[in-house]
C-alpha cells in the first residue's frame, strides 16, 4: 500500500442516484481508485454518517465528488460541511454544475410542487390532505425534516467549486481521464469545467449542410436520417450550445442533445442562445416572405422551458419564474 | 413621484440610430426615459442582451433595425423579427409581461416614428408598472 494514501469522498445532494451509479460505472478502474486512494465517505455506496463527516478536520479528504443540486436546508448544510473537510470539491455531474432537472421546480411555488407530489399525481390518494412538515409533534416527541429552499441552486452558486466534472450523468471515460489527472498531479487551473472547450457540434459526426428549416418536428414524429445534421432535419438539437466532451453521444445514437453538459465556455446562458441559433435557421420560403407565419410556428411551440432550459434553468439568466409587481431572486 | 420607467434601446446602426438622429436634429421632443445603444444591424443583438437588460433592471426593452426588404447587411433585421418573436414566447413562459420587449422597424428618414415609438413605449410600460427587476425608483 503506497504511503499518503488519499481520502476521497462522494455525496449527493438533489439528484436521481445515476451520478452515483457513474461513479460505480468505472467498474475495474474503480480498484485502480482504491490503490490511491480510501473512501472515507459515501453516503451512497457505504455505511457513513454525518457524525464521522463532522469528526474530520479541516481539508482531511483530499477531494471530494459532490453530486445534486441544492434543494433542502440538509443539502446546503452538507455541501458547507464538505467544503470545510475537503481539499478539493468536485461539482460531479449536471444537477451540482447547473441546477439540472430538479432546477426546472424553479418555475413552481413549492405549494404547487407539494400538491403535485403528494396529491395530483395519478398515483397519489391523500384524502386527508398530509403533507411534509418540517416539524411534527407526536407522542411527546419531535420530529424534524430538512425544509425545501425557495429555488433550486447549483452548488457553485453555495459554496467554491474546484472543478466540475459535466454530464447527466459524467461518462465514464471522462471520469477516468478526471481521475487520471488526479492521480498524475496534472489537474488544470481550479475553476475548471473538465471536459470539452468547445460545443457538441464539434464532435459530432453528422454531416451539416447549413440547410434552413421551414418546420419542427420531434424525434417521436419523424424518420430520423442519421447521418444528416439533427437541426438541419427540423429537431431541435441543443449540440450547437452545449458543451462538448461526450463524444456527440446522443446524436450518435440518432436522439438530439439535450443539453447535459451545460453551456460551453463563454456563453452565459444556454436558452437564450439556443433561441438565436434557432431563430437563425428557422425561414419559411424566401428570406422575409413569410415573416407573419414564422412569428406564428416560432410562438406556438410546445414547452419553450422545458426544451431550451432543460438542464440549465437554475444557472440561467432569469433563473426561474418571475413576478410582474412581486419580488423576485435578483441572484 | 411618478413611475419613470428605464427602457434601453438597441438601435442599427444604418436606420434606427439614423432615425433616432433625425429625430434629434428635427427638434422632436420625446422622453427621455430610453437609453439608446447603437449596433451595427439589428441582427447583431443577442436574445442574450435583451434578457440580461431586463434582469438588470430595465422595464422594458426596445429593438428597432431597418425595414423588411431594407437591412444594409441583406437579412439580420429578420433574424431579429424571428428572434423577438421566440424571446416573446419564452418571457411569457417565464412570468413576464413579453410587451416589455418591443420591435419596431425605423428607417433613416423616420425621425417622427422614433419619437413616436419612444413616447408610446415609454406610455405603456408606465401603464405596466416596474418590470420584474426594475431599478426605476417608484
Amino acid at each position: 500500500m503506497p504511503k499518503n494514501k488519499k481520502k476521497i469522498g462522494a455525496y449527493w445532494a438533489s439528484s436521481c442516484g445515476g451520478c452515483d451509479v457513474a461513479l460505480l460505472g468505472l467498474h475495474e478502474k474503480i480498484l485502480d481508485l482504491l490503490d490511491f486512494a480510501d473512501i472515507a465517505f459515501w453516503p451512497a455506496a457505504t455505511d457513513f454518517k454525518y457524525e464521522d463527516l463532522k469528526g474530520y478536520g479541516k481539508n482531511e479528504l483530499d477531494l471530494t465528488f459532490f453530486n445534486g443540486g441544492i434543494r433542502t436546508t440538509e443539502n446546503e448544510e452538507i455541501a458547507e460541511l464538505l467544503r470545510e473537510k475537503s481539499e478539493l470539491l468536485v461539482a460531479y455531474g449536471t444537477c451540482a454544475h447547473q441546477g439540472g432537472i430538479p432546477g426546472l421546480a424553479n418555475m413552481s411555488e413549492e405549494v404547487d410542487l407539494f400538491d403535485t407530489v403528494y396529491k395530483g399525481t395519478p398515483t397519489s390518494t391523500n384524502p386527508e390532505n398530509i403533507f411534509p412538515q418540517e416539524s411534527t409533534k407526536k407522542d411527546g416527541q419531535t420530529l424534524n425534516l430538512p425544509g425545501l429552499q425557495e429555488r433550486v441552486r447549483s452548488l457553485d452558486r453555495v459554496v467554491d467549486v474546484d472543478y466540475t466534472v459535466p454530464g447527466c450523468p459524467p461518462p465514464p471515460d471522462l471520469t477516468e481521464d478526471f481521475l487520471d489527472l488526479l492521480v498524475k498531479g496534472a489537474l488544470p487551473e481550479k475553476g475548471s469545467v473538465v471536459a470539452g472547450t468547445k460545443s457538441v457540434c464539434d464532435e459530432c459526426s453528422r454531416e451539416w449542410n447549413r440547410e434552413t428549416i421551414d418546420e419542427l418536428v420531434r424525434p417521436q414524429e419523424t424518420e430520423i436520417d442519421p447521418d444528416k445534421c439533427l437541426l438541419d432535419q427540423g429537431i431541435i438539437c441543443m449540440g450547437p450550445v452545449t458543451r462538448s466532451g461526450c463524444d456527440g453521444s446522443c446524436p450518435e445514437a440518432n436522439m438530439p442533445c439535450k443539453g447535459c453538459f451545460g453551456p460551453p465556455p463563454e456563453v452565459e446562458d444556454q436558452g437564450t442562445e439556443m433561441l438565436n441559433s434557432l431563430a437563425s435557421v428557422l425561414q419559411l420560403g424566401e428570406e422575409g416572405q413569410a415573416l407573419e407565419q414564422e412569428k406564428e410556428l416560432l410562438s406556438d411551440l410546445p414547452d419553450p422551458i422545458g426544451t431550451f432550459y432543460t438542464f440549465s434553468l437554475s444557472n440561467s439568466i432569469l433563473g426561474g419564474k418571475v413576478s410582474e409587481g412581486g419580488e423576485n431572486d435578483r441572484t | 413621484m411618478e413611475f419613470e420607467p428605464k427602457l434601453v434601446g438597441f438601435l442599427c446602426k444604418w436606420c434606427s440610430s439614423a432615425g433616432a438622429d433625425l429625430a434629434g436634429v428635427s427638434r422632436k421632443s420625446y422622453p427621455p426615459n430610453l437609453v439608446p445603444i447603437t449596433v451595427n444591424c439589428s441582427g447583431r443583438i443577442d436574445v442574450n442582451h435583451i434578457v440580461r437588460a431586463l434582469k438588470d433592471g430595465a422595464d422594458g426593452v426596445l429593438v428597432s433595425g431597418c425595414h423588411p426588404g431594407d437591412c444594409h447587411y441583406t437579412s439580420g433585421n429578420y433574424k431579429t423579427w424571428r428572434r423577438v418573436a421566440l424571446l416573446k414566447h419564452v418571457l411569457e413562459d417565464f412570468g413576464m409581461n413579453p410587451d416589455r420587449v418591443r420591435l419596431e422597424w425605423v428607417s433613416a428618414t423616420e425621425g417622427e416614428k422614433f419619437a413616436r415609438t419612444v413616447e408610446e413605449f415609454t406610455d405603456e410600460i408606465k401603464e405596466l408598472g416596474p418590470g420584474p427587476f426594475s431599478n426605476a425608483k417608484e
